[in-house]
């Protein structure tokens, strides 16, 4: 409800001069970006650093927060230039942001309505992704996803998102959201997939699943020592496998 | 009649067969064209008949032979429909054959079926399967022979493609004819991505720790190297007296229950305020 109401408002506004952040955040291929409060960015301690990327940055912050308009009289080069300056400054702004309460917050609603995709594995069952970066240094690497289930790292399925740069979130957002949030670990799906061939299974693929299955059998007896709770229903556990014929047999041998 | 025969078999090389139609289709860019020889050989189809309704009629329109019988109108779109499923089961069949297999490495060097997702598989390409042998269960999905697991296509103008027309075996056969495969997998980096808060691993004690880390492991310690050797037929480890010295422990606590209960039904409620005070004590204890 409170979410249609700000939109609501945005669009009212946006009758007359649009914000430059809705500007940004509307743009194809910026789907993952939350909004920053312009509080947060107007604050000088929010930018220490920042300014080794990128000249004007007082002048970039206005144009982001709409105290000045890029003027028109200027070359189109150099108001490109501008403009790319400030898309950039407000995507680093944005990686610290987001690791602030309020910007988990916001981050906590775009997650829900699943911006960033669902796992493409097929037993984390459509769990929503989480975007990571590999480096908080600009221009290393793209952005990736990461997913709470299977804790992997995967790339994004559209190529729009594949070229955003990964710092614009920084890595240690998916860490800070989960410990922030820690009901929405999920409870990890331990099925497993084995190739066969005519109800065979290969043998060298279900030799190293067993030795897999081993690792996470000995994870959960370290954890049953320290009297760690891994309920198969709770937050971070490991749930029931279903109809799977290595973990049948893994469970009658040990009976 | 006769005449008109020929001239649909003229017309026919010169249109695309009713094959080639369906592979081009939009979406049905996972199937190869198979061979109208397999198709013809009755061995090739056996048990097919009971699975697909309008077996002959479909037969007849895959190959692009006029029925003997006409098709009533109103069966037209169920006809259709089933050869399009009776095309899909003899696909599952042929691409186990070796011309089948060579027709889908082509189109897996060509990465059809697309790359592998996850990150750190690096581009591999990827495999159709399906889970199940039978139609109407499960639709298409994908095997990425590095990381051994299976995802959904990314587009959905996939997901009505039923799994079986891909079958259970068939990524498989596909590895165990092209070792190929196996050798690209070596080269891949063995590397996991860890989840880091502010440049620090969490522990796996923490409630949001990592608990997942078996999923993409490979063997490479010594002792792991040792482990990873005795599973050769069974989850065997060094975790088996851990396992036993739970399953006592978990006896115990079923005989102290036991003896609890008796005792509940044996005596009044003040004992039983008692007892319960007594465990209460002894989880104090603890």
């Amino acid at each position: 409800m409170a979410s249609r109401e700000g939109e609501y408002i945005s669009d009212s506004g946006s009758d007359y001069t649009e914000y430059w952040i809705d500007w940004f955040l509307g743009s194809r291929g910026n789907e993952y970006f939350c909004d920053v409060d312009a509080e947060y960015i107007t604050d000088r301690f929010n930018l220490t650093g920042l300014n080794q990327y990128v000249d004007r940055i007082g002048l970039l912050v206005d144009i982001i927060t709409d105290r000045t308009q890029i003027s028109e009289t200027q070359p189109e080069e150099a108001r490109a230039r501008l403009e790319d300056n400030a898309k950039f400054i407000y995507a680093l702004i944005h990686a610290r942001y987001i690791i602030t309460s309020r910007g988990l917050s916001k981050m906590l609603e775009k997650y829900r309505n699943g911006d960033f995709g669902y796992c493409p594995r097929v037993n984390c069952k459509l769990t929503p992704l989480l975007p990571v970066g590999l480096s908080d240094k600009p221009r290393v690497a793209s952005v990736k996803l990461y997913c709470p289930n299977c804790e992997d790292l995967y790339n994004p399925k559209s190529s729009r998102h594949a070229s955003i740069d990964g710092a614009f979130f920084g890595t240690s957002f998916p860490a800070m959201f989960l410990q922030n949030y820690p009901e929405l670990v999920p409870t990890h799906n331990v099925d497993v997939y084995i190739p066969k061939i005519f109800g065979f299974q290969l043998h060298s693929q279900a030799q190293l699943t067993r030795w897999r299955l081993l690792k996470r059998e000995q994870l959960v007896n370290r954890l049953d020592q320290l009297h760690i709770e891994h309920a198969n229903d709770g937050p971070g556990g490991f749930a029931d496998p279903v109809d799977d014929d290595e973990n049948k047999k893994a469970k009658r041998g040990r009976r | 009649m006769s005449s008109f025969n020929e001239v649909e078999s003229d017309s026919s090389e010169d249109v695309d067969s009713w094959i080639s139609l369906f592979c081009s289709m939009f979406g049905h860019d996972y199937f190869v064209e198979v061979a109208p020889e397999f198709i013809e050989d009755d061995f090739n189809l056996t048990g097919l008949s009971l699975i697909v309704p309008f077996f002959r009629d479909a037969l007849d329109v895959i190959l692009d032979l006029e029925p003997e019988i006409p098709i009533k109108p109103a069966n037209v779109p169920l006809v259709e429909h089933a050869a399009e499923l009776l095309y899909g089961l003899i696909h599952a069949r042929y691409i186990l054959t070796k011309p089948g297999l060579r027709a889908m490495a082509e189109k897996y060097e060509d990465n059809c079926f697309g790359s592998c997702p996850r990150y750190y598989c690096q581009g591999m390409h990827l495999l159709p399967i399906g889970r199940y042998d039978q139609p109407g269960i499960e639709t298409v999905r994908l095997y990425c022979p590095n990381c051994n697991d299976i995802y959904l296509p990314s587009s959905s103008r996939y997901l009505n493609i039923d799994g079986a027309f891909f079958g259970t075996s068939f990524a498989g056969m596909f590895m165990k004819l092209f070792p190929e495969i196996q050798r690209q997998c070596y080269e891949r980096t063995k590397k996991q991505f860890e989840l880091k808060l502010f440049g620090f691993k969490l522990n796996e004690r923490a409630p949001g720790g990592p608990r997942m880390k078996w999923l993409r492991q490979y063997p490479q310690a010594k002792e792991e190297i040792e482990e990873y050797k005795k599973c050769e037929f069974s989850i065997v480890g060094t975790n088996e007296k851990i396992v036993e010295a739970g399953g006592q422990e978990e006896g115990e606590e079923e005989e102290e229950e036991e003896e609890e209960e008796a005792r509940m039904d044996e005596d009044s409620h003040e004992e039983a305020k008692a007892s319960a005070g007594e465990s209460m004590m002894s989880i104090a204890k603890d």
